[in-house]
């Protein structure tokens, strides 16, 4: 048991499950305001003014909204599937939180105060009779490091169907089986053409580990990114295509305009959550926004560069700052989207993700791979 | 005791447990979660066998994309719980007591004969490197026949979903010309009258 | 590090509910997911003897395994599907006419 408490193994599950929380509700609070910034953008382009009465500008509104999720009546219909349908919120939500531990947030930074702390851990550990020796001067801007880091992400994206399906199901409402059925063909049929498009990228660097792609793209004063051909201005086109591919199939993804089918208010009520309210609701609700986030964050990481930019090098903690201005540019843009673009009709977006998109990606796969062949 | 013991036990309790799950329940769709559940656990175990890429790939092809199928095809059927009309279970329960022995058989001549070997391979066994490596040179003839097999399945597949398609064109087709015939011959009586 | 031994005694343990899930459930679509549950049973050990002798190969043949998995699934759903269509059940013991 001694050697179990001094192990590097438990130091680093503690390590990581304190970065788990601290980064746990930074996410929680980028789902927050988005939903709030969503209703103001939204608001703006609609010549509206939007919430703002709570807090000044409306940014408590927030808080509000959960507190009002919180204490609303929590419906279970009576011709549910009981056990699937209190299980549905949670296999929605769970897999789209752990994706977390990937993110590459920044490069290792000096944390202020860091000699200190880990000087009072090795003491304190030291006095109930450990051999801890925790060096906290540096720490790396993520959790961990994973080697097939991107194929995680892929694995943990495509464990959220089962949530959406089962939902949908277990309502035993014709409103939500519709909503559930469409969500999950669409999402399986928009992840093929998601996962292809990425293919070209992964020939320019030769790894799966985000850390390392975000590593990889520092050279010209940190704007060598991928979307720029990478190693090679030569694979510029095969980048480019797979960015575009990638960014409307990841819009498809996680069922947002132009391609929220699941929701369509006008046939469907609310597509696979009608049945749902109060937490559960807010809980798929959560894992919406929690996805959006993290495609945002792969397109960051894969073509944007990740955390680079100019001037990280000398000053670490910028990377941070980068990182999160283009991942708020991509949810931005979500909502810039929303606010412009009418819905697909449901055989136009099937027609579109299997005959146009598909193609074009494993064709984009075949050019990268004859651009790289000629200039890598 | 590691931390990757407690894993392993964690993990494989769960995985045994939703086996049980998968065989025991009534209701195919509680069965499908079981067989969900097995298999990301087993994605965790092989995550300890310092096997990252096939345990992502156990996740989004096995758990992301096969049981997919089976949700779908049990919510289209809309298949409740079934009661068996024919009860030829009650023999095989018989088989239980000798399967159960069996089993402990094969543990224990497997815990003796293996017992507790180094392992040889590197940490870097199951990258993605040397899988490629081993897939695209050695083992490419066997990569290429998976390839036919899956278009294989591809073609039957839609066979035998589109099947009931054509049949129905063709019966619609009749019942049109059917009703066209008539509609001709009320017509010619119309005329006629 | 994990024995060897404990990943081949919990291979043979889910490997034997397969065994029985089979023989003890009449309905094919939990068949099906019976004989999933064998295919992975195996697949833990390939790989469990994959790290432990220092070859690639039964990983490599993970896959393939996983392949076969998926067209089977394919295939085979797309044959419950027609046998419900015509039978309303599914039933193994009642689909024992060597016809639809």
């Amino acid at each position: 048991m001694q050697s179990l408490f001094n192990s590097l193994d438990l130091q680093f599950v503690l390590g990581s499950l304190i970065k788990i929380a601290i980064f746990w509700i930074f996410i929680m609070l980028v789902v927050a305001y988005m939903v709030y910034a969503e209703r103001r953008v939204l608001a703006v382009i609609q010549n509206r003014l939007g919430p703002n009465r709570v807090g000044w500008q409306g940014l408590l509104q927030p808080f509000a909204d959960l507190i009002k999720f919180i204490f609303k009546e929590d419906l279970v219909p009576l011709a549910v599937n009981k056990a699937l349908y209190m299980m549905a919120p949670v296999i929605v939500l769970v897999p789209a939180m752990m994706v977390l531990i990937v993110y590459p947030f920044g490069p290792e930074v000096p944390l202020p105060f860091g000699g200190v702390l880990s000087q009072l851990i090795n003491d304190l550990t030291a006095r109930v009779g450990l051999n801890w020796n925790v060096d906290l001067r540096t720490i790396n801007l993520y959790i961990t490091n994973f080697n097939v880091g991107l194929l995680y992400v892929f694995a943990m994206t495509s464990l959220g169907v089962y949530g959406i399906v089962i939902g949908g199901w277990a309502s035993n409402s014709k409103y939500s089986l519709l909503g559930g059925l469409r969500s999950s063909a669409q999402m399986i049929s928009y992840e093929l053409a998601m996962s292809l498009s990425v293919v070209a990228v992964l020939i320019q660097i030769g790894t799966l580990d985000l850390n390392e792609i975000a590593r990889g793209q520092g050279d010209w004063f940190g704007l060598r990114w991928n979307i720029f051909g990478g190693p090679t201005l030569a694979m510029l086109p095969s980048a480019l295509i797979a960015f575009v591919i990638y960014l409307i199939s990841a819009i498809a993804e996680t069922n947002r305009v132009p391609f929220d089918l699941p929701e369509a208010e006008t046939e469907l009520v609310a597509g696979f959550h009608t049945e749902y309210s109060s937490l559960k609701f807010a809980l798929f609700f959560m894992a919406e926004y929690v996805n959006m986030t993290t495609v945002s964050v792969l397109a960051t990481t894969l073509f944007l560069g990740g955390w680079q930019g100019p001037f990280v090098e000398q000053f670490p903690w910028l990377g941070i700052v980068y990182f999160l201005a283009k991942v708020f540019f991509f949810l931005f843009l979500y909502i810039w989207l929303r606010g412009t673009l009418p819905r697909f009709r449901y055989d136009q977006l099937m027609n579109f993700g299997w005959k146009i998109l598909l193609p074009v990606a494993l064709f984009n796969i075949v050019l990268a791979s004859v651009l790289g062949v000629l200039f890598l | 005791m590691e931390i990757v013991h407690i894993l392993f036990l964690a993990f494989a309790a769960l995985a045994v447990v939703a086996a049980f799950n998968v065989i025991l329940q009534r209701n195919p769709i509680y069965s499908a979660i079981g067989l969900i559940v097995v298999l990301c656990s087993l994605a965790v175990l092989f995550l300890t066998l310092y096997a990252p890429f096939i345990a992502a790939m156990q996740v989004i092809v096995y758990a992301g994309a096969i049981m997919v199928l089976f949700v779908f095809v049990i919510m289209l059927l809309n298949i409740r719980e079934e009661e068996s009309k024919t009860d030829r279970q009650k023999y095989l329960k018989f088989l239980a007591a000798p399967l159960f022995l069996a089993l402990l058989g094969m543990i224990a001549a497997v815990v003796k004969t293996v017992g507790n070997p180094a392992p040889r391979g590197t940490d870097q066994l199951g990258s993605v490197q040397t899988l490629a490596e081993g897939m695209f040179t050695k083992y490419v003839l066997p990569f290429e026949a998976t390839s036919v097999l899956i278009l294989m399945a591809i073609v039957g597949s839609m066979l035998l979903a589109r099947r009931e398609k054509a049949e129905d064109v063709e019966r619609i087709e009749q019942a049109l010309a059917a009703s066209q015939e008539g509609a001709e011959a009320t017509e010619k009586e119309e005329v006629a009258a | 590090m994990v024995p060897l031994s404990w990943y081949l005694a919990l291979s043979a343990v889910l490997f034997t509910i397969g065994v029985v899930g089979v023989l003890i459930q009449r309905n094919a679509i939990v068949l099906f997911m019976c004989i999933e549950l064998m295919l992975n049973a195996v697949n833990l050990t390939l790989v469990a003897f994959s790290r432990f002798l220092g070859d690639v190969t039964g990983q490599l043949f993970v896959f393939m395994v996983m392949t076969v998995a998926a067209a089977e699934a394919a295939v085979g759903l797309a044959i419950i599907i027609s046998l419900f269509r015509n039978r309303e059940t599914l039933n193994v013991d009642e689909a024992d006419l060597l016809k639809l």
